[in-house]
């Protein structure tokens, strides 16, 4: 479930960004915003940065077992 | 006449007859092309077909069993127009003919096109189409099921969108047949079998590229719609061009007119998603900055503000020297004025002083207190007088001068009552006797 924090972070860092901007913050909650919005800022870049490519390919064998392996569409 | 039919003529029977006619019907009709709206059409227990076909001016009696039917691409209704390959037959028990047929399409369109909107309309009302069975696609997929065929042009283009938007995404293809009389079951599997799986992909592309609707025959199966509505990953089609709408298309929980358009669909553009998280942050510090830079202002101007005590003292000390002048100020006019109106009403008295009555007044009472002198003494003068004549009057009835002549006073005691008559005393009584001059007490010695 790790994407549906992804987008709640975003979501929630965006919402953080505006409130900032619209201003009617009091330097505490403004502090706190800020330490969660860097937070949500690096977790939502880890994600991205950590994923790495992987294709395979899924198949049936005749006995009905599966098995992944390496697709080559070259 | 009569004799004439006997003798020349043939004879039949009414089966003969019947036969005849059956024979001469069949072989001059073994096979015919016929064009016509159906009508009451009805299928009993058997599963074959009754119905009629008609036009304006006539009316067929048809029949299609049910081994004919198994090749429709359509199911037949009344009020349908088709073009149908048909024998004539009569059946001899009820002297009816019928045409019995073998195949039949709809007029004017194709019979695909007919099923496609039969089944589109039967899914429809089943409500396999509608919203509230559409699951969300997910923002950031970590694993997605590719489910076409393993050669064709759409996986390629799905990888290739995939590593351009979201390169760390597992691309896991699932190789099917997406043509021929198979190829409804085999996408049908695939979508259960990874739905099965172990590691379960988040999102399922059911992709093929374009083709005529005989080719995408398998992607307007029953078999293929209910494989996608009972699916519980999400699944976004991109079949054949942007125009081609397929019965999977109204199921799927999100159609993309092309493969990479799926893709596209599937996967965000990581690299955007970078920016905008650091153009986020960038937003964030620079927001943070300038909130502090507010309140670091603030702070300033409320500590300039902020008055020192020494100067709050030194404000009340002017005041209060102020008001010490103002006082006194006040003071001195209010004593200036009063002793001017003092003044005044002394002057004012002075005109009015009642000294001059009082001394009047004075000299008034000495002469009435000197009159009233000399009244007095010769009032005393007259008074003297008479009490001396009055004195020597009274000496004379003084019981004490009695006395001097000789005479006493008798008196008993206790009491002191004067003693008149001899009986009024007893034996032994104290007797006082007043004398001219002293007293003597004695007592009653005889009676």
């Amino acid at each position: 479930m790790a994407k549906k924090t992804f987008e709640i972070a975003l979501k929630q860092l965006e919402e953080i960004v505006r409130e900032m901007e619209s201003g009617d913050l009091s330097l505490e909650q403004a502090v706190k915003k800020y330490e969660t919005g860097i937070t949500h800022s690096k977790y939502c870049l880890d994600i991205l940065e950590k994923t790495e490519k992987k294709i395979t390919q899924l198949t049936r064998g005749n006995d009905g077992s599966m098995k992944e392996e390496p697709f080559d569409n070259e | 006449m009569k004799t004439a039919a006997k003798n020349n003529g043939h004879m039949y029977t009414v089966s003969t007859l019947t036969r005849e006619i059956k024979f001469l019907l069949e072989e001059r009709f073994p096979f015919l092309w016929v064009i016509g709206e159906i009508s009451n059409y009805a299928t009993p227990a058997s599963g074959h077909s009754y119905f009629s076909l008609k036009d304006t001016n006539a009316v067929i009696s048809c029949v299609m069993f049910k081994n004919q039917k198994r090749g429709l691409k359509f199911q037949p209704e009344s009020g349908m127009k088709i073009v149908g390959l048909a024998r004539i037959s009569l059946y001899e028990p009820r002297g009816s003919y019928q045409l019995i047929f073998e195949h039949m399409e709809p007029e004017g369109v194709g019979s695909l096109q007919v099923a496609f909107e039969q089944l589109k309309k039967k899914l429809a009302s089943q409500g396999l189409f509608e919203d509230v069975h559409k699951k969300p696609i997910p923002f950031l997929s970590s694993k997605i099921n590719v489910i076409t065929s393993g050669t064709g042009a759409a996986v390629r283009d799905i990888i290739h969108v995939a590593a351009r938007r979201f390169s760390g995404c597992h691309l896991q293809i699932v190789p099917v047949k997406v043509q021929g009389d198979t190829a409804k079951d085999e996408i049908a599997k695939a979508i259960e079998t990874v739905n099965l799986a172990s590691k379960k992909a988040d999102l399922i592309i059911l992709a093929r590229g374009g083709g005529s609707i005989e080719d995408l025959a398998a992607f307007n199966s029953e078999l293929v719609a209910r494989a996608i509505f009972e699916s519980k990953i999400p699944i976004i089609t991109g079949v054949g061009h942007e125009t081609d709408f397929t019965i999977a298309d109204f199921v799927a929980d999100r159609r993309a007119p092309t493969p990479s358009a799926a893709a596209e669909l599937a996967l965000v553009d990581k690299s955007a998603l970078i920016q905008r998280i650091t153009q986020l942050r960038a937003s964030l510090v620079h927001g943070m900055g300038q909130k502090i830079n507010f309140f670091q202002q603030k702070l300033d101007d409320l500590n300039l503000r902020l008055k020192s005590p020494d100067r709050i003292i030194d404000d009340l000390k002017n005041r209060i020297e102020e008001c010490d002048q103002r006082m006194k100020r006040t003071l001195k006019t209010r004593v200036r004025h009063n002793k001017e109106r003092v003044s005044w009403l002394q002057k004012t008295l002075e005109t009015r002083t009642p000294l001059v009555n009082i001394r009047e007044h004075k000299r008034q009472v000495d002469r009435l207190s000197a009159s009233l002198g000399k009244g007095m003494e010769g009032r005393l003068f007259v008074w003297k007088t008479k009490t001396r004549e009055m004195g020597v009057k009274l000496c004379a009835f003084n019981p004490i001068s009695v006395l001097d002549r000789g005479y006493s006073i008798a008196r008993i005691l206790p009491g002191k009552k004067i003693l008149m008559d001899a009986a009024d005393a007893d034996l032994d009584d104290k007797i006082e006797l007043v004398l001219s001059k002293g007293r003597l007490v004695t007592r009653v010695e005889k009676k």
